[in-house]
């Protein structure tokens, strides 16, 4: 594996594999001393070009645990101000000697456009509203293990709420789960359902009280504020009354399912309820599994795991 | 040039593979006055199923005494990731802080010494342990590194080329011959 751009790269095989490795990641993360000697003298820098705290500080300390050096790079206090172009910023950092870039940007498709200009690895953190393909493998992660069974999520009902269309990791999470099994409903006013949804493999509805009793994972997507601005909600009151968790709708959860949200949440909009009550909530530790799964990915990347196919020294 | 293979020849038994790690229990016991304070590590994914065999023939011998087994992947602390695909074997389990404890690390072959390189840099990420044994199944030679063993089933000279395969089933070696 070269680059991960959209989850649509991966096959199943691949898929699994990733999670499986992200299984022996875990096992790193749990030691007192949680890092390994195994991406030494690799560099993997972060490009972001849009905010994030998560999916940035997740990469990086996936990164550092695995020995790799890093380098940061954010659109805000860089040359960009200056003029510089998305091009020549990539050519510079390749120049200093990158392995990887983990990128995010406002555009679709900019991590594709980037492996043109680099010999290095690219690794999409989310492009517009295309593709976030590490937290839809988190995601499946958190949720295969979370059931037992880690090869598939066959017969497992996921209802993903909120504004889908303008959402790649919904985008991302649909493609992943529906392969790996899953029946997915989307929950959202038809303002806010892709324009594609018939062509997805899934269901949708229009009200999460239809879900929440009979799902076995309640997926909230954060509602984007400036949506607003574009009147596809008629206001943000009316979009929670139909389609916020709150603390009734979240009783009606049945005892083993589970609820996620990618972050970061909005509290009184589409999250009314504290998720820390809720024995089913799963948010903080996909927040955790994104480290293990991360170093997944950069390990599979970085470590030749498929591409290095030179000698073949004897064993031991 | 080509290779052919020649049909593997039998070096030990499965009865001599079974009475090797009897042997290696009793060196094992001899060596180790606290056998309580003794992990016994095997190396994924070859040496596993012969630290649980020296395990459970340790806890026969001695009459009660319970080791602590744990295991060890070494592929995230290779040398070599450059000249190999990486294959993630079984996960690391490690169940106490190794501390203090005496550690009995197994493996099938020892060849290189590189794979045991590896391994002793990834037991102490689990602690700094009073000290490492290494006990093998077979000692093949050719070491690249000054790293020997403590306990050993067989030592069979090899040609580097070869290939030796570990069961309970017993010691294969399967030589490739160079034709021209």
């Amino acid at each position: 594996m070269k680059h991960l751009l959209s989850t649509q790269d991966l096959s199943l095989d691949e898929i699994v594999a990733l999670l499986e490795t992200a299984d022996h990641m875990a096992e790193i993360n749990s030691r007192a001393v949680a890092k390994v000697p195994a991406l030494r003298g690799r560099t993997v820098a972060s490009v972001f070009f849009e905010d994030s705290t998560r999916t940035r500080l997740s990469f990086e300390s996936a990164a550092k645990r695995l020995s790799a050096d890093t380098m940061t790079f954010s659109a805000s206090t860089s040359s960009v101000n200056k003029g510089e172009s998305l091009r020549d910023t990539i050519e510079t950092l390749s120049a200093m000697g990158v392995d990887a870039f983990v990128v995010r940007h406002k555009s679709s498709g900019v991590p594709l456009a980037i492996t043109q200009w680099t010999n290095a690895s690219v690794i999409n953190a989310g492009d517009g509203w295309h593709q976030h393909p590490t937290q839809a493998l988190l995601d499946a992660y958190t949720i295969t293990r979370s059931f037992g069974e880690k090869e598939s999520m066959n017969g497992r009902s996921v209802a993903i709420v909120g504004d889908i269309k303008h959402s790649r990791v919904a985008r991302s999470n649909i493609d992943l789960f529906t392969r790996l099994g899953a029946q997915v409903v989307l929950v959202a006013p038809p303002t806010l359902l892709p324009d594609d949804v018939d062509s997805l493999g899934v269901s949708t509805c229009s009200s999460i009280d239809d879900v929440v009793g009979s799902v076995d994972v309640l997926y909230m997507l954060r509602m984007q504020r400036e949506r607003m601005d574009s009147e596809l909600i008629p206001s943000l009151g009316e979009y929670s009354a139909r389609f916020a968790l709150t603390s009734q709708r979240a009783q009606q959860l049945s005892t083993h399912s589970l609820l996620m949200h990618p972050g970061p949440m909005n509290r009184g909009v589409e999250m009314v309820v504290d998720p820390s009550e809720l024995p089913g909530s799963r948010i903080l530790q996909q927040v955790a599994n994104g480290i293990s799964v991360r170093m997944a990915v950069l390990f599979t990347i970085l470590g030749g795991g498929a591409t290095a196919t030179l000698q073949q020294g004897a064993d031991s | 040039m080509s290779l052919a293979e020649l049909p593997p020849t039998e070096i030990l038994g499965p009865e001599d593979v079974a009475r090797a790690i009897k042997r290696i229990a009793h060196e094992i016991i001899e060596r180790n006055d606290d056998l309580s304070r003794v992990v016994i590590v095997g190396m994924q994914t070859g040496g596993t199923w012969i630290a649980e065999q020296l395990c459970a023939c340790i806890e026969n011998i001695s009459g009660g005494i319970s080791l602590v087994l744990g295991a060890v992947d070494i592929s995230m602390y290779r040398d070599d990731f450059s000249i190999r695909p990486v294959v993630l074997s079984a996960p690391t389990n490690i169940p106490v802080d190794l501390t203090e404890r005496k550690v009995v690390l197994v493996d099938d072959v020892l060849f290189t010494g590189r794979t045991v390189r590896a391994a002793l840099e990834a037991l102490n990420d689990h602690g700094r342990p009073r000290a490492v044994q290494l006990a093998v199944m077979v000692d093949r030679g050719h070491r690249e590194l000054p790293i020997r063993p403590d306990y050993v089933g067989k030592n069979i000279p090899t040609h580097p080329s070869d290939e030796v395969s570990v069961g309970p089933n017993g010691v294969f070696v399967t030589a490739k011959e160079v034709l021209a």
